[in-house]
């Protein structure tokens, strides 16, 4: 089992979710973040005055799957959430140790 | 007293609107104006200092202020007649008008509430609650009464003709230049001037500021303590004097930086009100336009010119905005009665009138310099002007008064 964190734009959430659903992954956590990374912050101005937002919002997009669905999901993800521009974010993969369905006690790959 | 003890209805009714269009620039216009500015942490500490301040001086107005600024005929202050309201009766009209003593005193104090608390945008995000309020009240019976009663009251400046209709010195300088001897006094915030955060909503400041420009018909139109051609005039140069000022600051950050903001956008309309103040009862409708225009061309300049120049922590830029502003109008104010049609007569031929003005504005900035540096020190010694760096951090929401502005997400 893997656990991908996907930090993307806000506004290409619907797409991610679409292009998942249409694979046949269902199921994610959605948490909003900030953070930067090559694309810096921007400057925002105030009478007259620049102030440097460093950590620009973004989403972290996180999914649980089995080892057999990762490719897919990263290929759908990444094609979803693509703008070209700098600044569209990074995809994570971690294994996963144990999964449990907190309504049923299923374990592994039966409680993703 | 003459036909001054008439009481009559017209002007009556009008004047109790007025006055509730200026307590509502205080609260919330000025609160939520200034509150939208601060970070998100300090956004209750902003809101509860408005209200605080506008409560003190309320009560402070009734116990000796309003006597010390218009009972008495003294060249230099009021005297203690009207202490308590003393001798106040139902059915007295104020000296010089048709409307009743008693909202003649309240429309007063509307102007004795919102011009400390014009200050708040100075030293917010740093200073302690208690000398907030200690300076505000000092401020109140040291700074404005007197000048209220040298302009307004039959003091000195009125003597010599010195004309401010609804308060370029008696509220704008006042409130500018003491706004800046209190910001440098209590230092900068400490991320001051490349670490300091935007303001944390620009629409509450947007909101803050059209209440601001509804109110401040009542300010304006509401300082001819009657109901008729002069109010009317002044309510129609306020607001173009706004509209002009809003498209100008506009216009200034839209070929200087690319793009329009709307902070940018409502911070000329103050500018454009707070420069129209001072002329509002000798301009005509060309005139207003014009000073708006000028309004947000120098303001601009002017709130640049404090943060960079000066590096002058005035946090919401007071002096720049307001004070400068009010300086300008009353300065500019016997070539603006010229402009166009619809000016009103002024107390002097042009150029003498000008240098009246002058004596005006900088005996008025001279004195509230010196009296607020005085008012801060003492603040300083009897309860300290500034919370500790670790309260600065969290917020004086939390820090200071235990309750966090927004909850969302927790």
């Amino acid at each position: 089992m893997k656990l991908i964190a996907a930090i993307v734009q806000p506004h290409r959430l619907d797409s991610v979710r679409l292009a998942l659903t249409e694979i046949g992954i269902a199921g994610m956590t959605v948490t909003e973040v900030r953070g930067y990374g090559r694309q810096k912050g921007h400057t925002e101005i105030y009478r007259g005055a620049e102030y440097t937002i460093s950590f620009l919002p973004k989403l972290k997009i996180e999914v649980a799957l089995p080892d057999e669905r990762v490719d897919d999901a990263i290929a759908a993800i990444t094609r979803a959430a693509r703008t070209g521009k700098i600044g569209d974010g990074k995809i994570f993969v971690m294994d996963i140790v144990a999964a449990h369905r907190v309504r049923t006690g299923e374990t592994g790959d039966n409680a993703l | 007293m003459g036909q001054g003890t008439v009481i009559n209805a017209a002007d009556t009714a009008w004047m109790l609107t007025a006055t509730a269009l200026v307590l509502l620039m205080t609260l919330p216009a000025l609160a939520l104006f200034y509150g939208g500015l601060v970070q998100a942490k300090n956004i209750l500490s902003v809101l509860v200092q408005c209200a605080a301040v506008a409560a003190l001086c309320s009560v402070l107005w009734f116990a000796c202020a309003y006597s010390l600024a218009y009972s008495g005929d003294g060249d230099w202050l009021g005297d203690s007649a009207a202490f308590l309201l003393g001798g106040l009766t139902r059915g007295a009209a104020h000296p010089g008008t048709h409307i009743p003593e008693s909202v003649y005193v309240m429309f007063q104090m509307t102007f004795a509430v919102i011009t400390p608390a014009l200050i708040i945008g100075a030293y917010v995000e740093r200073i302690r609650f208690a000398a907030v309020l200690l300076i505000s009240a000092l401020w109140l019976l040291i700074v404005y009464a007197p000048v209220a009663h040298w302009v307004w009251g039959g003091g000195w400046l009125a003597k010599k003709g010195v004309m401010d209709f609804a308060g370029g010195i008696v509220v704008h300088v006042t409130a500018g230049v003491s706004a800046l001897v209190i910001a440098w006094m209590i230092a900068p915030r400490h991320e001051f001037p490349h670490g300091i955060r935007p303001p944390h909503a620009p629409w509450m400041v947007m909101v803050g500021a059209s209440l601001l420009w509804v109110g401040w018909f009542g300010f304006n139109a509401g300082s001819a303590l009657s109901s008729g051609a002069d109010a009317g005039m002044a309510m129609l140069a306020t607001h173009l004097s706004a509209a002009s000022a809003t498209l100008v600051w506009m216009a200034i950050e839209w070929i200087k930086f690319g793009k329009p903001s709307l902070v940018g956008a409502v911070t000329g309309t103050i500018a454009g009100l707070a420069t129209i103040t001072p002329a509002a009862g000798v301009a005509g409708p060309l005139g207003a336009v014009l000073l708006g225009a000028a309004a947000s061309c120098v303001c601009y300049t002017a709130v640049w010119a404090v943060k960079r120049v000066m590096s002058v922590d005035d946090a919401l830029d007071v002096l720049g905005v307001h004070g400068v502003g009010g300086a300008m109008g009353t300065l500019l104010l016997p070539f603006v009665a010229l402009a166009g049609a619809g000016g009103g007569p002024l107390n002097h031929p042009v150029l003498e009138q000008f240098s009246v003005q002058a004596i005006g504005v900088v005996s008025a900035a001279l004195f509230s310099a010196i009296a607020t540096f005085v008012i801060t020190k003492l603040a300083d010694m009897l309860v300290g002007l500034r919370v500790d760096r670790e309260h600065e951090t969290q917020g004086l929401d939390f820090a200071t008064h235990g309750e966090t502005g927004y909850h969302i997400n927790r």
